[in-house]
């Protein structure tokens, strides 16, 4: 299977959001490095993970199904899902596969973050 | 050592949203449940989620997999099974492009005059070299989004059916409970990677994982059954005589 290439970094700016920075290509490949920075952000007291895509390369129709299952996930554990740093290209998508209805889009990750609180 | 540019993303490889479908200028038969829906997709139907992979190994085909894609969405509808129809537009798989579904009833039955039991469609939201991805409307037996696409694995070409989807409303939901729609669902996309690879000579056979990624039930959603696309073809269907009828009756237009 051919190699993901997107690389993540988790910070925690309060004890109950987590930022999972996202940088490269989000495509089906990358199920399990997204899945294991879900599972390390969400440790301990997270309610809310927001997803920074202000480093996204590419996303396509997998990636898209990858962060529908993410969703649901952090759904399951009552936890909020935003997204930060979509360009406009990326929110169109959102809205085009109705994620923007389930993942709340800021502009920025103060933005995000400031709403998480 | 010089490094290579970047490849820039293929923003043409996705649709513009959407507000309501329109499916005009397709040769079907019956165009009920199309015109004028929303997209529903994954997040917006009834039932438990699950997540379907059905894959093909092509052993010794010899083919890359853009070759697979590009053949699988030229002669995409003819892989279908005979019993299914699938109407593409004349411009084939292309993001925006809308197609119309004519399906065939539990156990392969269609209706008098060659009808399937349900008239429904898709909206192509994505396609590149490598992949292609369909989301469905409202009244669609699921509510959800299918991926096709083409890797290398292991020294050889794997095609792929991966569908994330839902019962978009408590009828299909009772019917993917007992077993009978996503029976119809599996048989389907196993024949069309049957065929598929009959198409570069290979009969391997067809793998397939399910996952259950929500076991929920989505409430909020149970007013889908006004789209159900299976009950308006069934009193389209049922209306037929009727509309036979008052077309004997209706003046003639003088030329």
């Amino acid at each position: 299977m051919p190699e993901a290439k997107l690389t993540t970094a988790i910070r925690k700016p309060a004890e109950s959001v987590a930022i999972i920075d996202l940088e490269g290509e989000v495509t089906g490949f990358a199920e399990q490095m997204l899945m294991d920075a879900y599972n390390q952000a969400s440790n301990g007291k997270t309610r809310t993970i927001i997803l920074n895509f202000s480093r996204l390369d590419y996303m396509n129709s997998s990636g898209i199904g990858l962060l529908v299952t993410l969703l649901i996930r952090a759904q399951r554990q009552k936890q909020s899902m935003f997204a930060c740093g979509l360009t406009e290209h990326y929110v169109q998508i959102f809205e085009l596969t109705r994620l923007n209805e389930a993942i709340g889009i800021f502009p920025g990750e103060a933005e995000a973050v400031a709403a998480a609180a | 050592m010089t490094t290579p540019e970047p490849i820039p993303p293929p923003q043409g490889a996705w649709a513009k949203p959407v507000d309501r479908l329109k499916a005009a200028g397709i040769p079907a038969s019956v165009n009920i449940n199309v015109d004028g829906k929303q997209l529903a997709g994954p997040l917006r139907g009834f039932g438990q989620m699950w997540q379907k992979t059905y894959r093909l190994r092509l052993d010794n085909a010899r083919v890359a997999p853009q070759q697979v894609v590009a053949a699988w969405r030229e002669n995409f509808g003819s892989f279908w099974p005979k019993i299914n129809r699938f109407y593409g537009s004349s411009s084939g798989i292309q993001p925006g492009e809308v197609a119309l579904l004519d399906l065939a009833g539990p156990y392969g039955i269609r209706a008098p005059g060659d009808h399937g039991l349900v008239s429904t469609g898709v909206l192509v939201i994505y396609a590149d070299e490598v992949s292609f991805s369909f989301m469905t409307p409202q009244g669609h037996m699921f509510g959800g989004m299918i991926t096709f696409s083409a890797h290398e694995e292991d020294g050889a070409v794997i095609a792929q059916i991966q569908a994330l989807i839902r019962a978009n409303d408590p009828l299909y939901e009772i019917g993917a409970r007992i077993g009978m729609v996503h029976k119809m669902e599996d048989e389907h996309w196993h024949t069309v990677l049957k065929n598929l690879g009959q198409h570069f000579g290979v009969a391997s056979a067809v793998t397939q994982v399910n996952v259950l990624v929500d076991p929920r039930l989505r409430w909020s959603e149970v007013g889908n059954v006004r789209h159900n696309a299976a009950v308006h073809t069934g009193i389209y269907l049922a209306l037929t005589p009727l509309r036979w009828a008052a077309s004997l009756m209706r003046p003639k237009e003088r030329t």
